[in-house]
């Protein structure tokens, strides 16, 4: 038959199933597929909190959303065009984000009475009508993979299991996409089982046929590559990023890493991605707490290596104190919080950005912590880089965040050449004379940093207040305040050594719109579509957050209005009204989700709305 | 031209004494209180263990005890309450050669730092624990601790404890400890020999001293320490020696099916030969747990001494083996390599 092949610039496709089903899986080869044709990609996943719920169950529907494109993207996109969903309940659950007209592919052969019902459906939505604004793709994936597979000697379970790939082998044909690299990833994933590598390459091809002989899909897709930077790209996510921009401050310091840390989401994968690594010298402990963790991080600075510790709000609430401890002991370590939704245990799966207040203010006492935030997937690796190089060079703690949609989501980075990281120089003090704990650097006004095993510079530190230069333990109530000044005043000296904020767009007028952490992409993306429409909107992104960026008030000031988006309550706005006595406004969501593009939009619409 | 001291070998380090090892501080503990003794016979054995003043590390907890890192004159942290385990994990990990010493006491390591008390026991790290137990909170002035004994009285159980106690031995046996031992505050020879032992240990040495707090606690371990009663309600544990006790040794510990019988040697029932035999280096936790729980039986001696020591492999030399390992199949760490790996694409 006649196929047609139609260019398009962007396509938004989620891959829904059971947990068990592969969906994350099949959405990360995609998303592979596309990087290497040259489109540029963002992702979001989207995990049930249950390992394996009940098949067929509302709550163990697993999602994987990717977003795909011939210009330059910045998030996973609003709504999809594609829905793959494997069961009534992946149905139920995602048909909202489907576009009208979307085109929605479904396991038809799942669409019995039995996962009807566990998906609470009356009738069939296949039969009954409530499709009809959707082009409904109904596919047999279970009998035709079966089909494809007759002839290996995997049971039917195992079979059954590989239809993710018969799945991901349509999509792959209706965006005319290469399957070598995934036919690659099969063999690698299933080198040990040879009838697997043979039984996915089955199913994947099996499903690319199928497309293309059936009358079912007239049309494919074709998504131009995206103008980028020239260089070497892979694709990232977050974690991944975090990992590396980590060893690369071990291996460009020449720190030894030890990172300390507790198992929890969306933090864990930094861990395992770290523990293969040991070929560097990295140091993974697998602590008993949060505390635990924290604790070696300690340690290990106090013996003279970057001490890193990972975790995500409760676990930062747990090693508040020790944090605190870091701070006035004045050691290099790096704290990561990778933010999920809270509070409490809250929603451990998904996104928020409603730490940061924590982090500024969750000690005892007056505690100056530098904070910085990564903005995007591939932000991870300079925005950790970066903790890293501070915490050393003003011997202090720094609070590195980032959230669960930037940790998961995964974009194409251009690879740094080693040769252009910045410098992390350390110098371990040495020399005897004159060697005071507490002597400061005129400029950074860091303290001097001592290996233990340094003949001569035996000294003591802790977490009773120090008494300035010496180092000992003083009640006097002048030093303790000029100590705490000094402290202070250390942190605030790092905005001299950050570079200036970038402001997108038209430098004073109407509107600003001001963004920290993982939000940058809506933000930036409905920034730039209201620019296109020819609005006078502005937009900055902050990445320190403590200290604030030395140009951030001058800015403010010229424009009649800001606006503060956050997947908080409005906790960036209170600190900018607060530090810069502005009427900050905010656009504030706590759904688990990040912001819509759309949702950005529509808020800048209301600011600018009777302005000129 | 620079003269050779002649009494010196070119080379080796200088003889160090006890006063070397004390650091300008004035040391600010009651007058009176057991924790100075620890201090002085840690600082006089130190000498004898022949290790640089500068490889030493002292980290301490929050608590009276805690305050003895600053009174050492090597590298210490006073870090947090309960957490010294875990900093000290993280020092040892980052410098397998430094000597590293933790200083806690009942309520820093068994209430608030429990968790991290077990499971540095467990992993077998190379530090050496001295647990100051005074069965009180000394420094937030006189609440019960988790070794109090139940029923006792003070500013926080005014109708007594209704709280049991630990058994600290059973509890560090009960984690795997690889070294564990009891001395006393005011015996000064046996907690020289004690942290001797302790030192010369591979793996993580945990020793409970019993140290007397003379303002809120005063006399609680006196039937183990003073002279008068020593010897009749303790018995210390020696190697190969059979569990011989009393002012005039006239006692022993018979093993009576499973539990430990008292028995007099003079009254020509048991000699010598029927007595059990301390094996420091069995096999199993058996014998150790066995003694461990003599502390808690009422009309039996408390066992001092080395309950239990056997080597096992340390976890920083598993970790140092698994980096080699890795090394040996990746080759050494390639940033580029790592950056680079998987799948790339170029764009012009």
């Amino acid at each position: 038959m006649n196929k047609k092949m139609q260019t398009i610039e962007e396509a938004t496709i989620l891959f829904a199933g059971d947990s068990g089903d592969g969906s994350q899986i099949i959405g990360t080869q995609m998303t592979e597929a596309s990087a290497i044709v040259g489109n540029d990609v963002a992702t979001l996943p989207d995990y049930p909190a249950e390992i394996r719920a009940p098949a067929g169950s509302l709550a163990g529907i697993s999602g994987f959303q990717l977003h795909f494109s011939s210009e330059n993207i910045h998030t996973p996109g609003d709504a999809c065009d594609v829905l793959v969903a494997m069961n009534p309940a992946a149905l139920k659950v995602n048909l909202d984000n489907l576009k009208p007209n979307g085109l929605l592919i479904v396991n038809s052969n799942n669409f019995a009475s039995r996962n009807l019902k566990l998906a609470g459906y009356e009738s069939n939505p296949l039969e009954d009508g409530s499709l009809e604004k959707f082009q409904v793709y109904p596919v047999e994936l279970t009998r035709l993979t079966r089909e494809a597979l007759k002839d290996t000697d995997l049971s039917q379970r195992e079979v059954d299991r590989c239809k993710n790939f018969f799945a991901v082998g349509m999509v792959f044909w209706l965006y005319n996409r290469p399957m070598e690299n995934t036919l690659h990833f099969i063999k690698e994933r299933y080198a040990k089982k040879p009838e697997y590598v043979e039984a996915n390459t089955l199913a994947l091809k099996a499903g690319n046929v199928y497309c293309e002989a059936t009358e079912q899909f007239a049309t494919s897709y074709v998504v131009e590559p995206a103008e980028f930077p020239p260089g070497k790209y892979r694709n990232v996510e977050g974690n991944m990023a975090t990992a590396f921009g980590l060893v690369a401050a071990s291996q460009v310091s020449g720190l030894q890493l030890v990172y300390g840390s507790y198992p929890i989401t969306p933090a864990s994968s930094i861990l395992h991605a770290l523990a293969n690594h040991k070929e560097f010298g990295v140091v993974t402990m697998q602590m008993e707490d949060e505390i635990a963790a924290i604790g070696v991080a300690i340690g290990a600075a106090f013996s003279g290596a970057l001490g890193v510790t990972g975790s995500s709000g409760p676990g930062l609430a747990l090693k508040s104190e020790a944090l605190n401890l870091a701070m006035i002991a004045e050691l290099p370590i790096v704290v990561c919080n990778i933010q999920r939704a809270g509070p409490s245990t809250g929603m451990p799966t998904k996104t928020e950005q409603a730490d940061l207040l924590q982090m500024y203010y969750g000690r005892n006492g007056e505690s100056p912590v530098p904070i910085i935030a990564a903005s995007r997937p591939s932000d991870c690796f300079d925005a950790i880089y970066e903790a890293c190089r501070i915490a050393v060079k003003y011997m202090t703690p720094v609070i590195f965040m980032s959230d669960l949609y930037v940790a998961f989501g995964a974009e194409p980075w251009r690879i740094p050449e080693v040769s252009d990281l910045a410098e992390i120089n350390v110098d371990f003090r040495t020399e005897e004379e004159g060697f005071n704990p507490y002597l400061r650097d005129a400029t950074t006004l860091a303290r001097p940093w001592v290996k233990p095993g340094t003949p001569g510079l035996e000294h003591r530190i802790g977490g009773l207040e120090k008494a300035d230069i010496t180092g000992n333990v003083s009640y006097d109530p002048e030093n303790h305040e000029q100590m705490t000044h000094i402290r202070s005043e250390k942190v605030a000296r790092i905005a001299d050594d950050i570079p200036p904020l970038e402001v997108f767009g038209p430098q004073k007028g109407n509107l600003l719109v001001v963004s920290w952490g993982g939000t940058f992409g809506a933000v930036r993306t409905a920034v730039e579509r209201k620019q296109g429409n020819g609005a006078s909107v502005a937009h900055t992104h902050l990445r320190y957050l403590n200290p604030l960026p030395k140009d951030l008030g001058g800015i403010l000031e010229r424009f009649n209005r800001v606006l503060v988006p956050e997947l908080n309550l409005g906790q960036l706005k209170q600190l900018i009204r607060a530090e810069y006595l502005i009427p900050a406004e905010g656009l504030n969501k706590v759904q688990g989700q990040p912001f819509h593009v759309f949702e950005v939009e529509s808020k800048i619409d209301e600011l600018l709305e009777g302005e000129v | 031209m620079r003269q050779e001291t002649p009494s010196q070998v070119p080379g080796a380090a200088p003889t160090l004494t006890k006063r070397d090892f004390e650091s300008d501080q004035d040391v600010r503990w009651c007058p009176g209180c057991g924790d100075y003794s620890i201090l002085a016979q840690t600082q006089r054995i130190l000498p004898e263990l022949g290790i640089p003043k500068e490889d030493l590390v002292f980290i301490s907890g929050i608590g009276c005890s805690s305050r003895f890192p600053y009174y050492m004159d090597t590298y210490g942290f006073h870090t947090i309450h309960g957490r010294a385990p875990t900093i000290a994990a993280g020092v040892k990990i980052a410098n397998p050669e430094l000597s590293v010493w933790v200083i806690t006491g009942d309520g820093d390591a068994l209430s608030i730092g429990g968790n991290h008390f077990i499971h540095l026991m467990r992993r077998n790290l190379d530090i050496n624990v001295l647990l100051f137990n005074n069965r009180i909170y000394g420094l937030t002035k006189g609440q019960y601790s988790p070794t109090s004994e139940q029923g006792k009285v003070t500013y926080s159980t005014p109708m007594g404890s209704i709280e049991n106690p630990f058994n600290t031995i059973s509890l560090a046996l009960a984690s795997r400890v690889s070294f564990v031992a009891r001395s006393l505050d005011r015996d000064s020879d046996h907690l020289r020999r004690i942290i001797k032992a302790a030192f010369e240990h591979k793996g993580t040495s945990f020793v409970e001293i019993y140290q007397n707090c003379n303002v809120f606690n005063d006399g609680a371990f006196f039937q183990y320490t003073e002279k008068e009663t020593k010897a009749d309600n303790t018995v210390f544990l020696e190697h190969g020696e059979p569990l011989v006790f009393g002012k005039d040794r006239d006692k022993g510990i018979r093993l009576n099916e499973l539990r430990p019988e008292v028995v007099s040697l003079t009254d020509g029932k048991y000699t010598v030969e029927d007595l059990m035999v301390h094996d420091q280096f069995a096999d199993g936790p058996t014998l150790a747990h066995f003694f461990a729980r003599m502390t808690d039986l009422p009309n039996v001696p408390t066992p001092v001494g080395i309950f239990r020591s056997f080597n096992r492999p340390c976890y920083e030399d598993f970790m140092t083996q698994q980096i080699d390992a890795a090394r040996g199949t990746k080759g050494q760490g390639d940033l580029e390599g790592l950056l680079n790996a998987g799948d790339t694409w170029e764009i012009e």
